[in-house]
C-alpha cells in the first residue's frame, strides 16, 4: 500500500464532498431540521400521546376551553380533547382511528364509544374509568417517584437522528457512490493505473468516515446552541462510539459497493437495508416489548449497538467500559464486512 | 497463428498476445487472437462495430480477464509493474467529479512512481486554457485530449488509445493526431483502436483488422492496399485505392448493428 496513491484518493473524494455544495449543504441541513423539527414539536411541553373526541362541540379541532365532561378525566395528562360537532361525525373519527375515544358532554352518565381494536383506546378507557374512581381508591396503592434528572424526548431522539444520517450518509455516500463510479467507467480508469483496490477502498472509507465526523461535530454543536443537550457520560467517549459506528456502517456500504453496476438495483438493496434499520434500531422508538425475532433482526444492524452505546453515555452517564459489548460487536461487524468487502470487490463487473 | 510482421524481429517486441478468446456465455467477442507488436511502432486494430478490437484490447491492458490465451510484456507475462508503463485512453469514461482538468492530471500523477510534468503535458495536450475548468464543464474535444493527457500522466512506454477521435469535430480531431504524431515522433509504442481509416492509414505504421473476433489481415498500410486492391502497371498500388478500400473489401458492406 502506498500512501501517496491512498492520499491522492481521499483528497478527490473529499473535494468531491465538499465542492457539491447541494449535497453538502444537505448533509447539515437534514439532521438539523429534524432536531429542530422535533425541539418545537415536543420541546418543553406535554407529549400528547391519546385523542379523546368531545361532542357535541361546535368548534371542531383541538378544544382548550373547559368541557362538560368527568374532571378527573379532563385534568389527565397526556391526552389531548378534540372537539367533534356529532355523534355520527365522532364515530366515524373513531373507526378511523383518528380519536382514541369518543364522549359525550352533559351530565352523568357519560356515553363513550370506543373502539375495540383500538390498543391506546383501551387504555384510554382505562384511564376515563379511573377517573371515576373515589379518591380512597389510591389508597391501596402507594406512589414512589425515580429521583434524578430526567431524560427529555429531545435528549433521548438526538443520537438517534445523528445516527441515522451517519446510516444514510455511509451507506449511500459509498455503497451508491462506488456503484455509480463503477457504471459510469470511472473504477475502470482507476483500475488500468497502478492504484489497487485496497489503497481505493481504505481512501473510500476514511474519506466518508472523515465527512462524517466532520458533519457529526458541526450538527452536535450546531443544535446545541439551540437545544442544550444533556450529556451524562463524556464527550470524548462519545466520539469514540460515533468513529466505531461510522467505521461499521461504512464498512456496510463497502459490502453493497463491491458489485454491480445497476444504480437502480443498489438504490432498491440500500432502501431495503436502510428502512428497516431505521425502524428497528431505535432511532425514533424503543423496539423493547416487540416480538424476539423481530430484536434478532435488529440485533443484526451495527445502527442498533451503535444507538444503544450513545444513549447508555449520553443519557446514563455510562463509561466505555460499560458499553464493551457494543464495542465488541460493532468492531466485529466492521471486521467482517471490511473482509467481505474487500473479498466481493470488483473494479469493472 | 502468431501474426508477426516482417520487421517484427528486427525490433525487441513489446507486446505479444498468444491465442486470446473472451467468450460471453455463447458468444464468442475474440477468437483465438495472436499478434505481436514491436517496440516503437503505432499499431492500429481495425474492425467494423463489434468485430471484438475493444474486448481485445481491453484483454491486453488487463482490464479484462481473458477466457483463454496468454499476453506477455517485454517477453514475460505481465507483473503489477505493467500498469506503472502502460498508458489508456478508454473509449468511455467518466472522470473523478468536481476536479479541475489539472487537479485530475495531478490526482493520476500521484499515483504512478515515474510521471510527466503537469504544465508541459497541459501543454502538449493544449490544455494550457482551460487547466482550471471542471472536468465535466469542457467540449468534446477538450475532453479527449484531457484523457490522452491522463494517460501520458506516467510517461509511458506503451500507449493505449481506443477509438480516440470518435465523436470530434474535424478540427479537432485534426488538433488530436497533430498530438498523437508528436508523440509517436518520441518513439513511444502505440495502439491503436479506430474506425477511421484516414486516421488509422495517418498515424499507423501497421494495422491488424479485426472481424467476427478474428484477425483477417495484418501488414503496412501500403502492403495491405497493394495486397488488396491490386497494383498498377508499374507495381505500385492503384492510386484511388485506400485503406477504406481494402477495409471494405474484407469486412463487406453489411451493416453490423
Amino acid at each position: 500500500m502506498r500512501f501517496n496513491r491512498f492520499r491522492a484518493m481521499f483528497v478527490a473524494r473529499n473535494l468531491e464532498f465538499f465542492r457539491d455544495r447541494a449535497a453538502f449543504g444537505w448533509n447539515f441541513l437534514f439532521p438539523f431540521l429534524i432536531v429542530a423539527g422535533f425541539a418545537i414539536v415536543f420541546g418543553g411541553k406535554s407529549f400528547s400521546e391519546y385523542k379523546a373526541g368531545v361532542f357535541p362541540v361546535e368548534t371542531p379541532g383541538i378544544i382548550r376551553q373547559r368541557v362538560d365532561i368527568p374532571e378527573g378525566f379532563q385534568s389527565s395528562k397526556y391526552v389531548e380533547f378534540v372537539g367533534v360537532p356529532s355523534l355520527e361525525a365522532g364515530l366515524l373519527m373513531l373507526r378511523q382511528h383518528k380519536i382514541d375515544l369518543l364522549i359525550q358532554q352533559g351530565a352523568a352518565p357519560y356515553p363513550y364509544w370506543t373502539n375495540t381494536s383500538s390498543p391506546k383506546g383501551y387504555v384510554l378507557e382505562r384511564l376515563l374509568i379511573a377517573s371515576l374512581q373515589p379518591e380512597d381508591a389510591e389508597k391501596r396503592l402507594s406512589r414512589r417517584v425515580i429521583q434524578g434528572k430526567e431524560v427529555r424526548y429531545i435528549d433521548w431522539l438526538f443520537p438517534g437522528i445523528l445516527g441515522m444520517n451517519m446510516m444514510f450518509s455511509a451507506l449511500w455516500g459509498v455503497g451508491y457512490v462506488v456503484v455509480r463510479y463503477r457504471k459510469n467507467g470511472v473504477l475502470k480508469r482507476l483500475k488500468a493505473t497502478p492504484l489497487t483496490a485496497m489503497e481505493y477502498l481504505s481512501a473510500q472509507m476514511l474519506s466518508r468516515i472523515f465527512l462524517l465526523m466532520f458533519t457529526l461535530i458541526i450538527v452536535w454543536a450546531g443544535c446545541d446552541i439551540l437545544l442544550s443537550f444533556e450529556v451524562a457520560g463524556s464527550y470524548f467517549d462519545l466520539f469514540v462510539v460515533f468513529f466505531l459506528g461510522c467505521l461499521s456502517l461504512t464498512a456496510m456500504g463497502l459490502v453493497l459497493a463491491s458489485r454491480g453496476t445497476s444504480e437502480e438495483f443498489t438504490s432498491g438493496v440500500l432502501n431495503f437495508i436502510s428502512w428497516p434499520m431505521m425502524f428497528l434500531s431505535g432511532v425514533w422508538f424503543s423496539i423493547e416489548g416487540a416480538p424476539q425475532w423481530v430484536k434478532w433482526i435488529a440485533a443484526t444492524f451495527p445502527l442498533t449497538h451503535l444507538l444503544t452505546a450513545v444513549r447508555k453515555i449520553m443519557n446514563d452517564g455510562a463509561g466505555l467500559t460499560d458499553v464493551m459489548p457494543e464495542i465488541v460487536i460493532l468492531s466485529a461487524m466492521t471486521a467482517v464486512c471490511l473482509v467481505l468487502g474487500a473479498a466481493l470487490f470488483s473494479w469493472n463487473e | 497463428m502468431i501474426h508477426s510482421p516482417p520487421n517484427a524481429m528486427t525490433k525487441n517486441l513489446l507486446l505479444e498476445a498468444r491465442h486470446l478468446v473472451k467468450t460471453y456465455k455463447t458468444i464468442k467477442a475474440v477468437d483465438d487472437v495472436s499478434f505481436a507488436i514491436p517496440e516503437g511502432i503505432c499499431f492500429g486494430l481495425l474492425g467494423p462495430n463489434g468485430a471484438g478490437k475493444t474486448t481485445a484490447i481491453e484483454m491486453m491492458e488487463g482490464i479484462l480477464s481473458a477466457t483463454s490465451g496468454e499476453v506477455y510484456y517485454k517477453g514475460a507475462p505481465r507483473t503489477r509493474e505493467f500498469n506503472e508503463e502502460i498508458g489508456i485512453q478508454f473509449q468511455h469514461t467518466a472522470l473523478l467529479a468536481f476536479l479541475t482538468v489539472r487537479e485530475t492530471l495531478k490526482t493520476f500523477q500521484k499515483l504512478y512512481r515515474k510521471t510527466a510534468d503537469i504544465d508541459s503535458l497541459l501543454a502538449t495536450c493544449n490544455l494550457l486554457d482551460i487547466q482550471n475548468q471542471y472536468n465535466d464543464k469542457i467540449s468534446g474535444g477538450q475532453r479527449q485530449r484531457l484523457l490522452l493527457a491522463l494517460a501520458l500522466v506516467n510517461r509511458p512506454v506503451l500507449l493505449f488509445l481506443d477509438e480516440p477521435s470518435t465523436g470530434l469535430d474535424p478540427q479537432a480531431r485534426r488538433n488530436l493526431w497533430d498530438i498523437v504524431l508528436n508523440i509517436k515522433s518520441q518513439g513511444k509504442t502505440i495502439i491503436l483502436t479506430t474506425h477511421y481509416m484516414e486516421e488509422a492509414q495517418l498515424l499507423c505504421d501497421e494495422v491488424a483488422i479485426m472481424d467476427y473476433g478474428r484477425i483477417i489481415a495484418r501488414g503496412r498500410v501500403p502492403d495491405l492496399i497493394g495486397e488488396y486492391c491490386g497494383k498498377d502497371s508499374a507495381g505500385q498500388p492503384c492510386p484511388e485505392a485506400n485503406l477504406e478500400t481494402v477495409f471494405i473489401k474484407l469486412t463487406g458492406r453489411q451493416l453490423r448493428e
